[in-house]
C-alpha cells in the first residue's frame, strides 16, 4: 500500500499487446517531490509504462497509482493531478498557441481570468515571444516542444509525467527545459516522472533512477548509488595494431575485471583506476605489435550501470551514441 | 530562444484544477473546431461549390424535360437536392484523425473531459456549419425565383431539417475516423454520399421512376427527406409530407450515432 507522501506507486503492472509484454512486472515507488529518471534503450517499456500511469492504457496485471488514486478505477482524479508531455508534441497547428493554452485550462475547468493569470506565468516558460500568437503550423520543433510541455502545466498538476521531453531539442532549449523541470521542483515540489534515453539527461536531473530493459526493472537508486554498486572504474585504451592480441594481455592482469571490445577501443572495468593506469600501460608497451593511442581513466557511468545488469550498452540497444558530449551527438547520430 | 536572456521565471501559484462540465467541454470542442474552419478554406469549399453547381446544371439541363412529364415548379424541386448535396458528408471527420495523427487526440484524452463531449462537440460545430452552407443554396434559389408557401418560418424550418438530417449523416465519417485513424478511409467515406444523393428522386418524382431505381428510391431516406423539404416549398404545412421525412433522419441518425459513438469507445477504451 502506498504511503500518502509516495506520488507514483506500481505493483508488478504488467501490460501485454498480444503475446508482448511490453512492460513486464514492474514495481516502483516515486515520493512526492522527486524527480524519478525512467532510463532505458528504445523499446524497453518507458513510454508504455507512462501511458498507464497516466490512464491512457490499463494495466495487463498488477496496480497502479498516482498521487493517491489508482490509474484504472479512478482514472478521472489522476488526470486532475496528472500533467503529461508525451514523447511527440501534441499540438493543433491550425490554432495558436496562446489559444491551445486556453482551451486546456477550460479542459481543467479554470475560468478564462484564472487560464489568462496561468498562461501569463507559463509564457516564461514557452519563451516564444509573439509567436504565441501565430497558428503553431509555424513553430520550429522546440517552440513546439516547449509549448507541449507548457500544456501540461496548465492546471498546476501534482504530478508531471514527461515522456522523453528533450529528443529534438537543440542545447539550449533542452537546458532550459531541465532548468525549468529542477524549479518546478524545487519550488513547488512537484514530482517528475521523467522518461529519457539519454544517460547525462538522468544523471543532472533525476534523484533516483529507475532503468529498464526489455520490459522489466533492472536497477534502481540515485545514479551516485548505482554508479557506487559498480564498485570500478573504467579505463578506456584505444590501440593501433591487433585489438585482440591487446585484449589477451590485458585480460593477463589481475585487477582487470572485465573487457568490452568495440574495434580498436577496448573499455575495461577496474577496482582501482588510478593504481591500475601503469601496469596496463607497461603490459602494452611490452607487445610489439601494438601501439597504444589513447589511454584515460574514468569515473562510471549510467550506461556502465546498464552495461552491468544487462550485458550491454545502452547506446547498443537503442542505436544511440552514448557519447560523452551527450545527447547532441545521439541525436546526430540518428 | 536564448536563454540567457530570458528572466527569471516568476514564482507560480497553485490552482485548482477541476471537472469543467459536459457543457463546457462540449462548447470548447465546437468552439475550437468552427474556429478552425475558416483558417483551412479548402476544406470547405467543394461542399460550398457543389450544391450551386448542381442545382444550375440541373435546372438548365432538366428543367424542360421535368416540366415535360408534369413537374410544375423544377426550380423549387431542385432547391432541396441541391441542400440535400451542401450538407450530406460535411464533417470535422478528417480534423479529427489529424488529431489521432498527431497525439493531440490523446492530450484530449489525457484531460478529465467528457469523452462524449468530444465527438459531440465536433457534431455541433458540424450543424453550425451545415446551416451556414445552406444560406448561399437559398440565396441562388430566391435569386431564380424559387418561393416558400410556408413563408420565412418555412425557409427556417427547411434549414433546420437540412441541417438535421446533416448531423444525421456525419455519424457515418466518424465512425469510419474513429475506427481506422486514416485520412484515406474518411476520404473515402464521401462515396456513401453517392447511392444516397443519386438513387432518389433528385432528378425526377418518385411517380417517374421505374423499375429497380423506383424500388431502391422507395427504401432510400433522402426521398422522404427531399418530400419533405419539396411540401414547404410548395404545398405549405404538410405533416403528412413532414413526418416521413423526420422519421428517416431519426433511423438515419440512430443508426450512424451508434456506429460513431461505439467507435469512440473503441478508441479511447484504455484495454
Amino acid at each position: 500500500m502506498a504511503s500518502s507522501d509516495t506520488a507514483i506507486s506500481a505493483e508488478g503492472v504488467e501490460r501485454r499487446f498480444g503475446n508482448l509484454a511490453a512492460v513486464d512486472g514492474v514495481s516502483l515507488e516515486v515520493k512526492t517531490g522527486e524527480i524519478y529518471g525512467f532510463l532505458g534503450p528504445n523499446g524497453a517499456g518507458k513510454s508504455t509504462l507512462t501511458r498507464v500511469l497516466c490512464t491512457l492504457l490499463k494495466p495487463s496485471a498488477g496496480r497502479a497509482s498516482v498521487a493517491g488514486y489508482d490509474v484504472e478505477t479512478q482514472p478521472g482524479e489522476v488526470r486532475l493531478r496528472a500533467g503529461v508531455a508525451l514523447q511527440e508534441a501534441a499540438l493543433d497547428d491550425k490554432q495558436t498557441g496562446a489559444e491551445m493554452l486556453s482551451l486546456q485550462g477550460r479542459f481543467y475547468g479554470l475560468s478564462a481570468k484564472a487560464t489568462k493569470a496561468r498562461v501569463d506565468q507559463l509564457i516564461t516558460l514557452v519563451d516564444i515571444g509573439d509567436a504565441l500568437d501565430r497558428r503553431i503550423g509555424t513553430y520550429s520543433g522546440g517552440m513546439k516542444r516547449r509549448l507541449d510541455l507548457a500544456l501540461a502545466l496548465v492546471h498546476d498538476p501534482q504530478v508531471l509525467f514527461l515522456d522523453e521531453p528533450t529528443t529534438g531539442l537543440d542545447p539550449v532549449s533542452r537546458a532550459k527545459v531541465w532548468q525549468e523541470v529542477r524549479r518546478l521542483d524545487e519550488d513547488l515540489g512537484m514530482t517528475v516522472f521523467l522518461t529519457t534515453q539519454y544517460l547525462e539527461e538522468a544523471d543532472e536531473l533525476a534523484d533516483r533512477v529507475g532503468i529498464i530493459n526489455q520490459g522489466k526493472l533492472v536497477a534502481e537508486g540515485s545514479p551516485a548509488e548505482l554508479k557506487r554498486e559498480i564498485g570500478t572504474d573504467v579505463v578506456i585504451v584505444t590501440v593501433d595494431g591487433d585489438p585482440v592480441k591487446a585484449r589477451e594481455t590485458l585480460e593477463s592482469l589481475s585487477m582487470v575485471e572485465r573487457i568490452e571490445a568495440n574495434g580498436p577501443s577496448l573499455t575495461l572495468s577496474v577496482s582501482d583506476g588510478p593504481s591500475a593506469i601503469s601496469p596496463i600501460a607497461v603490459a602494452l608497451a611490452q607487445v610489439p605489435e601494438i601501439d597504444v593511442v589513447e589511454l584515460s581513466l574514468r569515473r562510471p557511468s549510467l550506461d556502465d550501470v546498464f552495461l552491468s545488469v544487462t550485458g550491454e550498452h545502452i547506446a547498443d540497444s537503442s542505436s544511440f551514441m552514448a557519447s560523452p558530449s551527450g545527447p547532441q551527438n545521439a541525436q546526430e547520430s540518428k | 530562444m536564448n536563454s540567457s536572456t530570458t528572466a527569471p521565471a516568476p514564482p507560480v501559484t497553485r490552482i485548482e484544477p477541476k471537472n469543467a462540465g459536459f457543457l463546457r467541454d462540449l462548447t470548447s470542442v465546437a468552439y475550437r473546431a468552427l474556429r478552425a474552419i475558416p483558417r483551412d478554406p479548402a476544406a470547405v469549399i467543394p461542399a460550398l461549390i457543389i450544391p450551386l453547381f448542381f442545382f444550375v446544371v440541373n435546372i438548365g439541363a432538366l428543367e424542360s424535360v421535368a416540366e415535360g412529364i408534369g413537374v410544375e415548379d423544377f426550380r423549387a424541386f431542385q432547391l432541396p437536392v441541391a441542400i440535400v448535396f451542401a450538407v450530406t458528408g460535411v464533417s470535422r471527420a478528417s480534423d479529427l484523425v489529424t488529431d489521432i495523427s498527431s497525439g493531440y487526440f490523446d492530450r484530449l484524452l489525457l484531460t478529465p473531459m467528457s469523452r462524449t463531449a468530444l465527438l459531440l462537440g465536433l457534431m455541433v460545430a458540424d450543424l453550425v456549419l451545415v446551416m451556414a452552407l445552406c444560406v448561399p443554396v437559398l440565396i441562388l434559389g430566391f435569386l431564380v425565383g424559387v418561393e416558400f408557401a410556408t413563408g420565412v418560418l418555412g425557409a427556417v424550418v427547411f434549414v433546420l431539417i437540412a441541417g438535421l438530417w446533416g448531423l444525421a449523416f456525419t455519424g457515418f465519417p466518424y465512425a469510419i475516423a474513429l475506427r481506422t485513424g486514416s485520412p484515406a478511409a474518411v476520404n473515402s467515406s464521401f462515396l456513401l454520399f453517392f447511392p444516397f444523393a443519386f438513387l432518389t428522386t433528385s432528378f425526377l418524382p418518385l411517380e417517374a421512376l421505374t423499375g429497380w431505381l423506383a424500388a431502391i428510391a422507395d427504401y432510400n431516406p433522402i426521398t422522404y427527406l427531399l418530400a419533405s423539404l419539396r411540401s414547404l416549398l410548395s404545398e405549405g404545412w404538410v405533416w403528412a409530407d413532414l413526418w416521413p421525412g423526420l422519421l428517416a433522419i431519426l433511423i438515419v441518425g440512430a443508426l450512424s450515432f451508434t456506429l460513431a459513438f461505439g467507435a469512440l469507445r473503441g478508441r479511447v477504451s484504455r484495454g
